[in-house]
């Protein structure tokens, strides 16, 4: 990215207060001037952490859902598993799927290495286990309320998990939005499978990597205040597009 | 629910990839990445040959991985003989040498180790393993980290032998270079990379110019017989682009706060 506006020549400044101001000041000209480069990453980053949020969604709510109604066998183990795999390392995902995806490995085929699909794959893995794990509990809680009810009425099981799913939607949004707050913000697995190329796979958390690795610590910082400014947005752009407020519920 | 999962599907899907010009894919090394020249060469060769080059920025140790592969279509790196053994083994086509520029060793502008004194990087390994001060290593299989490394054995130097003031951090030139400006630690990094980044704090180059430190690049085509997917004829053109006079102009007169960076020497492959 080139020098933006307002960036001040540091060569030989390294005091950290002054660094943190320039940061600011980097990330309010990157606002102002709505640098293209930065729209760019800006959408790129919501597009793939965006999709990872679909995809683990539908896969991970009606699954903690599932998990907290259902009684088997090793029940105890598959929740222990799920909620130790909240904790799963980006970068050995990212390493995972780069060997899966990489022209030598067995899904090579597809040529979808480097390229912000590979990069939806790693962090629907990373998030999934934890949006399941997080839906599990509030359902559980909620299926202790809910459980005579729906046993008398004779209900079948995907009617149970619909009924709990729809009444407990805001916790199951809880869920969600904490599975977007780790996705937005990883870098490990990204880093791997996306190759941070410029105008293909580059997004925010990669280029804060990039440009604290040239030393242009303002810009990065610039660059992560506009990350934690977008997760804002985004967590209350969702908030208000599901009226949590709102049905005399707080 | 419904809602948020629908604008956000929308939102996906209403992404439209504009259509765009032949794409490539280049792994790099970061130094020549923190460089900033392929930010000079990048929209020259899309303007000249259409060509949408991607980079992958990754150290040499691994751009070898990504063409051994197949992942990418073509490379450029700079560790002599592991560019030879990788065509040597039939991953790559040729290598064909397209610029150079060197290695230099930076430090405290104090220089407690004295490396300044030196006549060549012999001495300078000498002074620093009888200084014991703290020495940042890339330590990540890069080609800078194998000119380190070799710099140590040309020395009679074995740097697994060494104490805690010898601290390979794993890391790209940037990431070591903050690392060597926080601990006000000697390094070994290319021209470039150094003359580019912006978090000096108190270093500065002490020692540069022995016939050793040369830092040579080379292109080399993945081998498109083990890869059918590879796209040969783009890295052809690539390749005749990085060896045209064109490209000569561009890399001998990038320049860096006055300094040139880099100079061209490409010649028929060898």
């Amino acid at each position: 990215m080139s020098p933006k506006p307002g960036q001040v020549d540091r060569a030989g400044l390294v005091h950290a207060m002054s660094d943190i101001f320039e940061g600011l000041k980097a990330a309010f000209w990157l606002l102002v001037a709505l640098d293209r480069d930065l729209v760019e990453i800006t959408l790129r980053s919501l597009q793939v952490s965006l999709s990872a949020l679909v995809i683990a969604s539908a896969i991970g709510l009606p699954f903690g859902t599932w998990l907290a109604i259902r009684r088997f066998r090793h029940r105890r183990t598959a929740i222990a598993v799920m909620n130790a795999l909240m904790g799963l390392p980006p970068v050995v995902v990212g390493l995972v799927v780069y060997m899966l995806f990489s022209r030598t490995g067995p899904f090579g085929v597809f040529g979808l290495l480097f390229t912000p699909a590979a990069m939806i794959i790693a962090q629907v893995i990373i998030i999934t286990p934890l949006i399941a794990s997080i839906a599990h509990q509030s359902m559980r809680e909620l299926w202790a309320d809910y459980h005579d009810l729906l046993i008398s009425l004779n209900t079948g099981h995907w009617q149970r998990i619909r009924t709990l799913m729809w009444d407990g939607r805001r916790a199951l949004l809880t869920a969600s939005l904490a599975g977007f707050g780790r996705a937005i913000g990883e870098v490990g697995a990204i880093m791997i499978v996306g190759g941070n190329i410029d105008h293909a796979t580059r997004v925010l958390t990669t280029a804060i990597a990039l440009e604290t690795g040239k030393g242009d610590f303002a810009l990065a910082l610039g660059l992560g205040c506009v990350l934690i400014g977008l997760a804002i947005v985004v967590n209350l752009a969702i908030h208000r597009l599901s009226r949590t407020e709102r049905d005399g519920r707080w | 629910m419904m809602r948020i999962v629908l604008s956000a599907i929308l939102l996906v899907f209403a992404w439209g990839s504009a259509s765009r010009a032949e794409q490539m894919k280049l792994a790099v090394t970061t130094s020549f990445h923190n460089s900033g020249l392929a930010d000079i060469l990048l929209p020259a060769i899309l303007r000249d040959t259409g060509l949408d080059v991607q980079l992958l920025v990754v150290g040499t140790g691994q751009a070898l991985r990504l063409g051994r592969a197949g992942d990418v279509d073509a490379i450029l790196v700079h560790s002599r003989a592991d560019e030879v053994e990788f065509v040597a083994r039939g991953y790559g086509t040729y290598r064909r040498e397209i610029m150079y520029n060197d290695f230099v060793f930076v430090g405290p502008a104090s220089d407690p180790a004295a490396i300044g004194a030196a006549k060549n990087a012999t001495q300078v390994m000498h002074a620093l393993a009888l200084a014991k001060l703290p020495f940042v290593s890339r330590g990540d299989d890069s080609g800078t980290h194998k000119k380190e490394l070799s710099l140590w054995r040309a020395a009679g130097l074995d740097h697994t032998e060494f104490g805690a003031w010898y601290r390979a951090v794993g890391a790209g030139m940037g990431a070591a270079l903050n690392t060597g400006s926080a601990m006000n630690a000697y390094l070994l990094s290319d021209r470039a990379s150094w003359q580019n980044f912006r978090n000096k704090g108190d270093l500065a180059i002490l020692s540069a110019g022995d016939p050793a430190l040369i830092n040579q690049y080379a292109y080399i085509p993945v081998n498109p017989d083990l890869h059918g997917h590879i796209k040969a004829n783009r890295a052809a053109r690539l390749e005749i682009w990085l060896t045209s006079d064109s490209a000569k102009t561009l890399i001998n007169d990038y320049k860096i706060s006055g300094m040139t960076m880099f100079t061209f020497n490409a010649r028929s492959a060898d």
